[in-house]
């Protein structure tokens, strides 16, 4: 019986306990004076323009910068993402409306955000520094955020019905359901979209970290600027030092947050036998051992949520139900939302559109003509660099999901591959393609399949290791020809997490287009036609015309390509090739 | 009598559609439950059984009528009930003892006291020492006894229980309901009744005071009486037989006036939906329908004229009443077999069908389901009108969608796809979602694309729906 051996924290409790304690206490004082520093930073006048250093002995200070954006950008996804997901599912007015938003914006690429964001935060923090950094923070936050709410969303929509109810007959408070239904429900998708929202803000680092805005200069110290002013200069060094240095955030990020993060979120497994091995971590475990810790969690969290569940159990609000509420009469606070709010918003976005449009009546008959052109040779883009993602990763994922020893190998080694930043990587491969003589346009191709090759690999990693055995064995006693037992067995098996995989990379390859067809290198401008090379140099040239306009005509690509394509494909995979 | 507990009066529920007559699920019914009574509520799938059991706990708005607690009208959920899952509902990042004092915490009780009743509550349903394991730890029992343990730790009024024994192994079920039995005779059950929803005729008998039998489509009171034998009862005993045969023959004479009539209704009566009835098909497989009539034909030659006791027969075969009652009303609907006073019985027909081989089976059952069953002829006279011999899913759809919930029309086009295969009739084409008849130039232009769900259909006993 598992629960009845002695749990492993408890054996390195007495040798390791002092040390484990010391470095608690040590990351502990870190933090704080990490905290302080920031605070004298944000705090500090505004540089927008910063001189970025190319010596390797500023990389630690600048490393530090952009992990404090990144942890900042990613708390604001994690809040939003959970907030945008549990009104989303009790607000059955607004439900469908929240869905159509989270699409469309899923869909507008990091940068159209910028102009925006960038200066309505200068505007609200004229002369300090704070301005210019929590625009970078939130146009990260852009870029990770929308998959978390999706995942949240969905999750909060799958909480099976019978545990609704036992929560609802025991008279759990709103508050009591949140924390130990929907959140711990919510949890384990919530920790899978964190690493892949964080890998994509890594991926847009650099064009969050610096850019230009019309006639201003942003330039805020960091690893992504780094890497741009290396690449601007064409310092190879410098670049390869930037590299270095992000990698081994990244892979120190990994051991020490997500791991952990992933051994701990096991326990929110919804099922009801124990898997055979859950994956561990040193450092969870290491932190579950440490005195300190469980004594801060005995003498404050305990009284402390104790405190808030007597006080919330003092007013139970009575919980809504799900599926068919009785509508209850309009109260004042439903006059409010029900037809106040509509109306505000309905005023807002008719002014909106009015600005929009009035925006766009500077666009002359060939610019459109231009961006859509432009629209199409991004979308050709996107499409050979999907056929030739999945011309590799379709194989080789399925040759590491039947062997489970080249499994062993393979896969560690993808997963560091894949959380290389592929737009750290471009300068190098710039480098390389200059040299060989080819240009951005089928270079591009190269670095947008960089980012995205890797949700094609490891979709189907999982789909051909989901394959029931006895189908293979079916392939094997009937001997199966390598043609029929891939369009039998192989193909169908993996097809939904195929689809997946291909939907997420293809979202992945548009948005990568306006750093992968536009770049500073060596102090000049590189790009080629296409639609990202459009947004990207109209945010330099502030031409806030032609990026409302570009922007606007690549999120209606990317939903009508949704719509049309992935979604009857993917209902397909989930009717058709369903296994089990 | 003593003042009821919760009662409820003409509830009923109902799904309304635009424009159309609504579905209901079911009819206006008054059902009360008394202190100091188990009360059994028994009924095949599709009957509302748990639908009735969510209006009674206040989980579930009636369509109309009301529900009673103590005289108080429920809006939302009762006052100090608990519920016992089928499914356990446990949470599964919760340690035993932590899934035990979730109600307790959403009632501002103090973490000492929480501790001290949680324990006390564990150790009364034998679960002491496995405070700290998680549920998925424990095995299928041990998890019903935590959710036992959630329940009477608030000291509920009224345990309710929705086939809590029924996604347990039989020993364990059998092993936990005897607990569950001398706790309450003993009295340590902080409860003054126990309401509980089963499909299991046997486990209705052996526990309840009063049992009351539900009829489908919709919902209906058919029956209500209670259970005088004195506790503990014996299977073997003549009386507990003949009760079970009893419910028996309520739960298969479907048309048959209900045995006991429940309290008149009286003055201000919403009428029922006045939709005529649509013939439902049973979800049953031909193969099913076929083995059933084979065994009754084997017992000719055992010497019983072909004449099984349904209960019996279900016994042997290991069978629930909701897995073996879709297929006797399939074979009793083709005329396969006759069913009265709870026996079944081959008939000639049945006969000459076993004895046939297989083309000239197809034949019968052919015949037999175009004159018995009516969506499997208004679905092949359909196609035979068109010129083009195809339909689309969509016209069958609303067709019944007058007649059945949304799932309910679903699982009716399911089960017509595989008679429909079975018997040559038509096919279906998943894909294009269309009916049509095959082109027969030749005998072996059977279904060439089944899809998914059709195949569920195919290989499980049944599909209806869990109630």
């Amino acid at each position: 019986m598992t629960g009845r051996e002695l749990p492993s924290p408890l054996l390195h409790k007495r040798s390791w306990s002092f040390l484990i304690d010391a470095t608690v206490f040590g990351a502990l004082l870190a933090f704080l004076y990490a905290m302080v520093a920031v605070g004298r930073y944000w705090f500090g006048a505004a540089v927008p323009a910063a001189d970025i250093s190319r010596s390797p002995s500023a990389l630690p200070l600048y490393a530090f910068y952009s992990l404090v954006r990144m942890a900042a950008a990613y708390l604001l996804s994690m809040v939003f993402a959970v907030g945008y997901g549990y009104v989303a599912t009790y607000s059955k007015r607004w439900q469908t409306v929240m869905l159509a938003v989270l699409d469309i914006l899923q869909s507008i690429p990091v940068l159209s955000f910028l102009p925006g964001v960038m200066l309505a935060m200068v505007a609200l923090f004229p002369t300090r520094q704070m301005g210019v950094e929590f625009g970078s923070i939130i146009l990260i936050f852009t870029g990770q955020v929308w998959n978390m709410a999706f995942s949240f969303y969905a999750s909060l929509q799958a909480v099976p019905r019978e545990l609704r109810e036992a929560s609802r007959i025991y008279k759990f408070s709103r508050l009591q359901t949140f924390l130990q239904l929907e959140l711990p429900y919510g949890a384990i998708g919530l920790v899978w979209n964190s690493m892949v929202s964080v890998a994509g803000g890594w991926f847009f680092l650099m064009a969050c970290e610096m850019f230009v805005l019309g006639n201003r200069d942003f330039r805020l110290p960091g690893l992504g600027s780094f890497l741009q002013s290396a690449a601007s200069a064409g310092d190879t060094p410098a670049i390869l030092w930037g590299l270095a240095a992000m990698i081994a955030v990244i892979v120190a990020i990994d051991q020490l947050i997500w791991r952990p993060a992933i051994a701990w979120s096991d326990k929110f497994k919804f099922e009801q036998v124990e898997s055979k091995e859950a994956g561990g971590s040193a450092v969870l475990n290491l932190l579950r051992g440490s005195p300190l810790l469980s004594r801060l969690r005995q003498s404050v969290l305990t009284p402390l949520s104790e405190r808030i569940y007597l006080r919330s159990s003092r007013h139970p609000a009575t919980q809504p139900d799900l599926p068919d509420a009785a509508r209850a009469p309009l109260s004042h606070w439903r006059v409010v939302t029900g037809y106040a709010i509509p109306a505000l918003l309905l005023a807002l976005i008719a002014c909106g559109v009015a600005a929009a449009f009035q925006t766009l009546r500077s666009i002359t008959s060939t610019e459109l003509v231009l961006t859509v052109q432009s629209a199409g040779a991004t979308f050709l883009r996107v499409a050979v660099s999907l056929i030739i993602a999945s011309a590799w990763a379709i194989p080789a994922g399925v040759a590491i999901g039947f062997h489970p020893k080249l499994a062993k190998i393979a896969q560690p080694l993808a997963q560091i591959a894949a959380s290389v930043p592929a737009t750290a990587l471009f300068p190098v491969i710039l480098l390389g393609l200059i040299s060989m003589g080819g240009g951005l346009g089928t270079g591009s191709i190269l670095l947008m399949l960089l980012g995205t090759q890797w949700y094609i690999l490891f979709n189907v990693i999982a789909g051909a290791i989901a394959i029931p055995s006895d189908l293979k064995e079916v392939a094997d006693v009937f001997h199966f020809g390598a043609m029929q037992r891939w369009r039998i067995v192989i193909l169908p098996g993996i097809y939904p997490y195929l689809i997946t995989g291909l939907v997420t990379a293809s979202g992945g390859a548009w948005n990568a287009s306006i750093v992968a067809e536009y770049f500073h290198f060596k102090g000049k401008v590189l790009s080629t036609f296409g639609l990202g090379a459009q947004i990207s140099s109209a945010t330099d040239s502030g031409n806030f015309a032609l990026l409302l306009l570009s922007t606007m005509v690549m999120a209606t690509f990317v939903v009508t390509v949704n719509r049309l394509l992935w979604r009857p494909l993917y209902r397909l995979g989930e009717t058709r090739f369903r296994l089990g | 009598m003593p003042d009821p507990l919760i009662e409820a009066q003409h509830v009923e529920k109902y799904y309304a559609q635009e424009g159309q007559s609504r579905i209901q699920v079911i009819a206006p019914t008054d059902l009360a439950v008394y202190p100091d009574e188990i009360l059994a509520v028994l009924g095949p799938s599709g009957s509302g059984k748990s639908t009735l059991l969510r209006m009674l706990t206040g989980l579930s708005t009636p369509s109309a009528g009301q529900v009673f607690w103590h005289g108080q009208p429920v809006v939302g959920p009762c006052e100090n009930v608990s519920i016992v899952f089928q499914s356990f509902a446990l949470f599964p990042w919760l340690t035993v003892l932590e899934n035990v004092e979730a109600p307790l915490k959403a009632r501002g009780v103090s973490a000492d006291e929480r501790e001290k009743r949680g324990m006390k509550i564990l150790d009364t349903v034998g679960l002491a020492g496995f405070e700290t394991a998680y549920p998925k730890e424990l095995s299928g029992g041990m998890k019903q006894r935590v959710g036992f343990a959630r329940a009477l730790v608030v000291e509920p009024e009224v345990l309710f229980m929705d086939e809590p024994f029924s996604a347990l192994d039989v020993l364990t079920a059998e092993n936990l309901r005897s607990e569950l039995l001398d706790l309450w005779s003993d009295r340590k059950l902080p409860t003054r009744a126990v309401f509980i929803v089963t499909h299991n005729i046997e486990e209705a008998v052996l526990l309840a005071d009063r049992i009351v039998v539900l009829g489908k489509n919709p919902g209906v009171i058919r029956t209500d009486f209670r259970v005088e034998l004195p506790r503990p009862r014996d299977r073997k005993n003549p009386v507990f037989e003949q009760i079970v045969d009893h419910v028996y023959k309520v739960l298969t004479r479907p048309d048959a006036v209900p045995v006991l009539e429940t309290v008149a209704s009286s003055g201000t009566t919403a009428t029922p939906a006045a939709t005529p009835k649509y013939q439902m098909l049973p979800h049953a497989r031909p193969g099913g329908v076929t083995g059933l009539v084979e065994i009754l034909y084997d017992g000719i030659q055992a010497g019983n004229n072909g004449r099984e006791d349904i209960y019996r027969l279900a016994d042997e075969l290991a069978f629930e009443i909701d897995e073996i009652l879709p297929i006797v009303e399939a074979a009793a609907l083709l005329g396969l077999l006759k069913v009265s006073e709870g026996d079944v019985e081959i008939t000639p027909l049945g006969i000459t069908f076993i004895d046939s081989g297989i083309v000239e089976r197809k034949e019968i059952f052919r015949k037999a389901a175009l004159e018995n069953a009516t969506l499997i002829r208004q679905i092949t006279r359909s196609l035979e009108k068109k010129a083009n011999h195809k339909l689309s899913d969509e016209f069958f759809h609303d067709i019944l969608d007058e007649h059945f919930t949304e799932d309910e029309t679903v699982l009716q086009l399911q089960t017509a796809i595989v008679w429909g295969r079975f018997a040559e009739l038509f096919d279906h084409d998943s894909k294009g979602k269309f009916f049509f008849i095959p082109e027969d130039d030749d005998e072996a232009s059977q279904s060439v694309d089944r899809d998914e769900n059709d195949a569920a259909v195919d290989s499980g006993v049944t599909a209806g729906p869990r109630s």
